[in-house]
């Protein structure tokens, strides 16, 4: 079976300094797999890669089988593949239901449409209204994604990544500065979500990362040192010495 | 006064099943084009209106790019003028040929004249928004600009074409000679334009344009090309631009170099940035707005043009959101019942600003006519620009004005954040 997301031998340089280097990376279809790895180790260079954001220097990225590495991003996300942001990304001045209506718009088959009514299409509210329920978020339906508070965008974020039916859904930390109990229930939305299609997640806190993935990658100065299921990942010498210390013991 | 104010879910939810009452206000609107004329039917009124209503449908559709693809565009009376060029060959065209082309059908040509050359120059132009945009934009006017002064045969060179719209057949017996057939020419086109333009912020492509607007990056993450979203709203832009200036080319039988040039964008933008660009029907009430300025101003001062730019630079300081920002501010206060706490402070503040605001009016006109010019005449008092009581005048009531203003406008901030914790409370301010 083809891999969902496969990386070969990728590398990227921001001006002389290699950031990514010889990066392989294999995911399965339907499986959750994290990445983990210090600040500043490329794991959100390596999002913007998979995702088309930046173009690799060398290498190769595929998804399920087709190569995307030179594609742009809307490329990718009408091939099916669609990633979230660290830094909240949204549309600020609209509000939390326009936000989600666009993302739904492209996947329905709307397109750049200019002869329809976008609040006469069934489907379209439909879609954005269970999004809505799911992120929890339909009781705000109609504040300016810009008010709100942190927290609420962060699940506007993921909401905005999961409306168009990606079968591929990439989160960039998305818990990053929630509370104990916001991550807790982040995390149980993003398992529902996620439900029969492939998550890549990077994610800084372990018990989420160990609750969550079927595999995990570590991340170290833009090159994997290991990749496999959480059990193997704990007992690996290389990854304990490199970056997860006493932490998971 | 500049933080930004949003209505609350529980004020949102009135609105929607408003049907009625949206399809009221386009009713209304035609209605009240239809008794205008009725009502104020003197030559001069009759020739604002068209102004007026040209302006309204230019104004709309430079928002096309400005408030709802967040694109600034420096030449947007290219397409404009483009359209009303087409538009008189036109005319002329059917009028040789005596083809059976009824007047009102004209300002369709304008429009394809100003989609084709959006079309043609788009792709490029719209691949970056921001800078980019807006510095091509303002060299493609100017390129076009001094074009339509060399090619003499398609702008007739300075004096550009004329043309005679009642040379064409007349459609149920109207010849279109009279203005007043003129103003109903131009009233349905304004009615017919508006209606598509907000129609077009109501599809899937008007509703990217805000996504690109907001966050262009992003969007290329739910499947879009801001790139295609810009090039297909520039092109609508110029289509009704091109209508506008196949309206104006019907309404003055001429159409020359004036209409693609740098004033004519300049002043659309500027309608369109006081009406207010985050509604839609912001330009309406700039293009109104300037379209009287213009007007009124020309007759009572040679310098006009400092007083727009003043207007302009107030609008961006003070209230970034244009006119109709401003009224949609009262909004939730009026819902919650608020306004009247607010209403008193504005009262006093408007005093020592309209004194502020005599006393720049002084000063300019004294500067304008201090070597040759009638009397200024201010509230029907008499000022002599040379007398040094004119110049005490002047800086008293500016001084003091500025002075006087500044503790009132205070004043009214508190009693807008009184009055707006109240409509926060009640649940119709987010
Ligand atoms: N566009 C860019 N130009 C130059 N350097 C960049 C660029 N993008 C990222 N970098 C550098 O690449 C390195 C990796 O950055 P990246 O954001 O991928 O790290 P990260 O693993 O996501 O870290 P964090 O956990 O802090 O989010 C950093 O040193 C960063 O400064
Ligand atoms: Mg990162």
């Amino acid at each position: 079976m083809t891999a969902a997301i496969e990386v070969n031998a990728v590398e990227k340089s921001f001006g002389n300094v290699a950031i990514i280097r010889d990066l392989n990376l294999s995911v399965a279809k339907g499986e959750r797999h994290a990445i983990i790895g210090p600040n500043g180790a490329g794991k959100s260079t390596t999002f913007n890669l998979i995702s088309g954001y930046i173009k690799p220097t060398s290498g190769e990225i595929r998804l399920n089988g087709e190569v995307t590495s030179g594609l742009r991003p809307f490329e990718i996300n009408r091939r099916g593949l669609s990633r979230s942001f660290q830094v909240t990304n949204v549309f600020a001045r609209m509000t939390v239901w326009e936000n989600v209506r666009c993302a739904v718009l492209w996947a329905t088959g709307h397109r750049y449409a200019f002869w329809k009514n976008v609040d006469n299409l069934p489907e379209v509210k439909q879609r954005t209204a269970e999004i809505l329920d799911d992120i929890h978020l339909s009781h705000r339906r109609d504040v300016p994604a810009g008010l709100l508070t942190y927290a609420e965008q962060r699940e506007l974020e993921i909401g905005i990544t999961i409306a168009g039916g990606a079968s591929v859904i990439m989160l960039d930390e998305p818990t990053a500065g929630m509370s104990h109990a916001e991550t807790e229930r982040a995390v149980a939305l993003i398992r529902r979500l996620t439900e029969g299609r492939t998550l890549v997640i990077v994610e800084h806190d372990m018990s989420v990362v160990f609750g969550l993935a079927d595999r995990i990658s570590v991340l170290v100065y833009g090159h994997i040192i290991a990749s496999g299921t959480p059990e193997e990942i704990r007992g690996n010498p290389k990854v304990k010495e490199a970056y997860l210390g006493e932490e998971v013991d | 006064m500049s933080n930004a104010v949003t209505p609350a879910p529980a004020a949102a939810k009135q609105e929607s099943g408003g049907a009625l009452s949206f399809y009221g206000v386009w009713l209304i609107a035609a209605a009240a084009l239809v008794v205008l004329p009725l009502i104020f039917s003197s030559g001069g009124s009759l020739t604002s209106f068209s102004l007026i209503g040209i302006a309204i449908i230019f104004a709309l559709s430079y928002n096309i790019l400005l408030g709802q693809t967040g694109l600034l565009s420096f030449g947007h009376a290219v397409q404009y003028g483009l359209g009303g060029f087409l538009a008189v060959h036109a005319m002329n065209t059917v009028a040789s040929h005596n083809w059976p082309i009824p007047l009102p059908v004209i300002p369709l040509m304008g429009g394809i004249g100003g989609m084709a050359f959006a079309l043609v120059v788009g792709w490029v132009m719209t691949k970056r928004a921001g800078t980019v945009f807006a510095m091509i934009s303002l060299g493609i006017g100017e390129l076009v600009a001094s074009s339509s002064l060399i090619l003499r045969s398609a702008f007739g060179g300075e004096s550009g074409i004329t043309t005679d719209r009642t040379n064409l057949m007349p459609l149920f017996g109207w010849t279109f000679g009279p203005q007043i057939q003129v103003y109903y020419l131009i009233a349905f086109w304004v009615m017919v334009s508006a209606i598509a333009m907000y129609a077009l912020t109501r599809t899937p492509l008007g509703r990217i344009c805000n996504a690109v607007r907001d966050n262009p990056e992003r969007v290329e993450f739910i499947g879009y090309d801001p790139h295609v979203v810009r090039y297909l709203a520039y092109m609508f832009a110029g289509f009704f631009a091109g209508i506008a200036g196949g309206i104006a080319a019907i309404n003055f039988e001429i159409a020359n170099s004036a209409y693609l040039g740098a004033t004519q964008s300049g002043l659309v933008l500027f309608s369109a940035f006081i009406g207010g660009t985050a509604y839609f029907f912001g330009p309406i009430l700039g293009a109104i707005l300037v379209t009287y300025l213009q007007l009124g101003l020309t007759n009572v001062t040679s310098v006009w043009q400092l007083y727009f730019g003043i207007i302009f630079i107030a609008i961006v300081m003070f209230a970034p959101g244009g006119i109709a920002g401003i009224l949609m501010k009262h909004r939730p206060l009026i819902r919650a019942g608020t306004l009247g706490t607010v209403i008193p402070s504005y009262l006093v503040a408007a005093i020592p600003t309209l004194a502020l605001a005599l006393g720049i009016i002084l000063t300019i006109e004294t500067v304008a006519r201090f070597s040759g010019g009638d009397a200024i005449n201010l509230l029907g008092i008499p000022f002599v620009a040379t007398a040094p009581t004119t110049w005490a005048a002047a800086a008293v009531l500016v001084v003091g004005g500025f002075l006087v203003a500044r503790i009132t406008w205070r004043r009214v901030a508190e009693a807008w954040d009184r009055a707006a914790t109240v409509a926060r409370d009640r649940g119709y301010l987010a």
